[in-house]
């Protein structure tokens, strides 16, 4: 026998402050709270720090305590690794969990540090100076050619292929409406458009509801093919190939037929209730070869006036693999790193299969610029940016721009509760559940996102500004304005830093 | 009066060949005749309406691609992938074609009157009124009916006996119908056999005698000869892999 496990979290309610409104009852969707005559009881086993009681309790009487009861201290044999016998040893099955790698890796970007002037070369105000965010994606020619007229005007012979203009280097990375819901994805949707940045769709085709915005997005064909047709494809600002993700490389996806509603069953063009399985390889990939003739598939289905990005996992070829992509005509490659979040994952692939963004990155990079094709592709880096300061450190280390996915749901109200597969989100986030969906509004979650962008894009500028670069292409690679610190040389050699002080 | 267009692919690049195809559909063009194709790649990619387009000679990889209602009539070999993802229309293919035939179609038809390589219909699925139906008059290889999710896959095994193996690994929708028995060692785990009715017989009656109909074949022997039907063991192939955190 096995028996009960120490709860996770405990619940108190300060009976002087509760003043019994029943607020929590009301909000909690993992039924923590009911009403006991005229106090409130707590199942603190049902908890999952969400914290939607906190943040709708008027008084402050709600707190929360995670692992109350303690295990025998181990440093080797964890309170997760014992739990996951108990699970398995019960079940026999694989465990599935939902956000991004939960394992104490050290963090790179963490022990990178960025550069400012002093004295020698004087930093730059963007109060007073325009600073550069504006980034193009996608292929750069090699050459150009021209054509002097007479009369000396200039004719431009090579012919250019279409970019993706974004006023910031930070997009919206692709999050399918089935895992999250369609107020979630409207008001991502809005906050791309008024920052003048893009949002990716995920493989859950195009909800009508996003036609407004579809100029803003970047639509995806992943091996399932969900909400893939002519229409979908011509719909979106470009469009991007899933080969990857970094919370669960080298997999596909299932999203179980109990989430197929009727509207998710229409955007995803499968019958409502059926289970939607994405298989592992896209199956008409199984060569570098076939994805270039899918890229080429796509771009002449659109008659060459989208882009085609293609987005794989860091795994630990990912240079080599980014620069054949980089060698077929696609024009951004996106590279999810092994804190990519998810809806749901196997929690061994999650937390053990992949390489950390910082370090595919740069990889990537270098791989590209030994061999003189570094202009032929954009890279994109995922997974796992928290902010401006990684924003500007994945520059450094050679992306021209990044996704963000954890940090969008946070700026809408997600917790990182890592509970999003069952379908409860009380932030009406990761949820089909219209009760639940309806909390979430789209003006007010929309305007959250964007700030949340904007604020980045205030920073990125006062950062370069500092470090007396006036453009973001000039950031772009320039390991010389990062050091690393703590970090093994090792390590340093692979993101082509120094240490601090050198 | 139907209006045709024909067109010369010899030395042509597929680009500039779709291009051609693309104005003369805009031009009004009800049937494309198609000549010297030779491996030309994505004939027929995205495009929309009902015209008719013959193409003479071997067709390149992903023919029919996103392709929302025309006809492609391929006197010829197709290679890797015809009716990729293919919304309607009808594919009608005289030769043999590569592997990965009907990938993730979604509604049309797919006649192929030879053999079909490896993953024949593979992920197929269907949604509202659109049901996609592949119908092979040869052989398939292995996999056949990978992964699918709806839809019809008809294998006729007009010229010997069905090479299959490993049929409708993780099929989750959909039917596989083989002229013949089939060995239970030739199916993949997900799938089952079951006899086929004169329900079932009746609805794939229409298919076969259009199928027959478009390569001169007699139809009323295949109408009433034995079938395999293999369909999902269970609609869920992956429900008890896993449980949560």
């Amino acid at each position: 026998m096995i028996g009960s496990l120490p709860s996770r979290y405990r619940i108190s309610i300060d009976p002087v402050r509760c003043m019994e409104c029943g607020r929590c009852i009301e909000n909690c969707s993992y039924g923590v709270f009911s009403r006991d005559g005229d106090r409130i009881q707590v199942n603190s086993r049902n908890c999952t720090a969400c914290h939607r009681c906190i943040a709708c309790c008027p008084r402050d009487a709600i707190g929360i305590e995670e692992h109350p009861c303690d295990y025998r201290s181990h440093p080797l044999w964890t309170r997760e690794a014992r739990e996951s016998i108990y699970n398995q040893a019960r079940t026999g099955k694989i465990i599935l969990a939902g956000m991004g790698n939960a394992l104490d890796y050290p963090v790179i970007f963490d022990r990178l540090v960025l550069d400012a002037c002093q004295v020698t070369n004087p930093s730059l105000d963007p109060l007073r100076e325009p600073i550069e965010l504006v980034t193009h994606l996608g292929k750069r020619p090699a050459r150009l050619d021209l054509l002097r007229r007479e009369g000396g005007d200039v004719e431009l012979k090579t012919r250019l292929t279409p970019n993706l203009r974004i006023e910031t280097p930070v997009m919206i990375g692709h999050m399918s409406y089935g895992a999250i819901s369609l107020n979630a994805q409207v008001a991502m949707a809005r906050a791309a458009k008024e920052t003048g940045t893009y949002m990716g769709t995920g493989e859950g085709g195009l909800h009508a509801a996003l036609h407004p915005y579809q100029d803003r997005m970047i639509v995806q064909v992943a091996s399932g093919r969900f909400g893939v047709n002519i229409d979908y494809l011509e719909r979106g600002a470009a469009v991007e190939i899933k080969i990857g993700q970094g919370a669960k490389p080298g997999i596909g996806g299932h999203l179980p037929g109990e989430k197929v509603c009727a509207e998710i069953s229409r955007t995803r063009m499968i019958p409502e209730g059926s289970d939607a399985i994405s298989p592992a390889p896209h199956h008409d990939i199984y060569s570098i070869e076939d994805l270039a003739q899918l890229v080429r598939g796509l771009k002449e289905a659109t008659e060459w006036k989208k882009p085609v990005f293609v987005k794989i996992a860091a795994v630990h070829n990912v240079a080599a693999i980014a620069a054949g992509i980089a060698r077929s005509p696609a024009d951004a490659v996106v590279i999810d790193g092994f804190r990519g979040g998810t809806g749901a994952a196997p929690t061994v692939f999650r937390d053990h299969v992949g390489i950390p963004i910082e370090a595919a990155v740069a990889s990537v990079d270098k791989k590209l610029r030994d061999q003189g094709i570094r202009n032929e592709i954009s890279v994109i880096a995922s997974g796992g940016i928290r902010g401006s300061a990684d924003v500007a450190k994945a520059i450094a280390l050679g992306a021209d721009a990044v996704y963000i996915g954890t940090a969008a749901l946070a700026a809408m109200g997600c917790r990182v509760c890592g509970n999003c597969y069952r379908g409860l989100c009380p932030w009406g986030i990761a949820t089909q559940r219209p009760d639940l969906v309806a909390r979430l509004n789209p003006n007010e979650a929309s305007e959250q996102v964007a700030n949340l962008i904007r604020a980045w894009t205030l920073e990125l500028a006062e950062l370069l500004g500092a470090a007396g670069i006036n453009s973001i292409e000039s950031l772009r690679g320039n390991r010389d304005r990062l050091r690393g610190y703590m970090l093994d040389e090792s390590l340093m050699e692979v993101l082509d830093v120094r240490g601090v002080g050198a | 009066m139907a209006k045709q267009v024909k067109i010369d692919a010899k030395g042509v690049h597929y680009t500039p060949l779709n291009q051609q195809i693309r104005k003369a559909i805009e031009d009004g063009a009800d049937e494309i005749v198609v000549d010297n194709v030779l491996g030309q790649r994505f004939i027929g990619n995205g495009l929309r309406g009902n015209a008719t387009i013959r193409v003479k000679g071997v067709a390149g990889g992903d023919l029919a691609m996103f392709m929302s209602g025309p006809t492609v009539i391929v006197d010829g070999n197709a290679e890797h992938a015809p009716g990729n993802t293919m919304d309607s229309g009808k594919v009608v293919i005289h030769g043999s074609a590569g592997d990965a035939v009907a990938h993730s179609m979604r509604g049309g038809k797919v006649f192929v009157r030879g053999d079909i390589g490896y993953r024949g219909g593979i992920h197929m699925k269907q949604y509202e009124t659109q049901r996609p139906i592949l119908v092979v008059g040869g052989s398939a290889q292995m996999f056949l009916g990978e992964y699918m999710a709806g839809g019809l896959l008809l294998v006729l095994g007009l010229d010997g006996a069905v090479k299959a193996r490993e049929i409708g690994s993780g099929i989750h929708g959909g039917e596989i119908v083989i002229r013949g028995d089939v060995d239970d060692a030739c199916l993949a785990a997900g799938a089952k056999k079951l006899p086929l009715t004169d329900e079932d017989r009746a609805r794939i009656a229409p298919v076969i005698r259009e199928f027959a109909a478009d390569f001169g074949l007699d139809a009323e022997p295949l109408v009433k000869a034995n079938y395999t039907r293999i369909v999902p063991a269970s609609a869920r192939p992956f429900a008890g892999k896993y449980t949560w955190e």
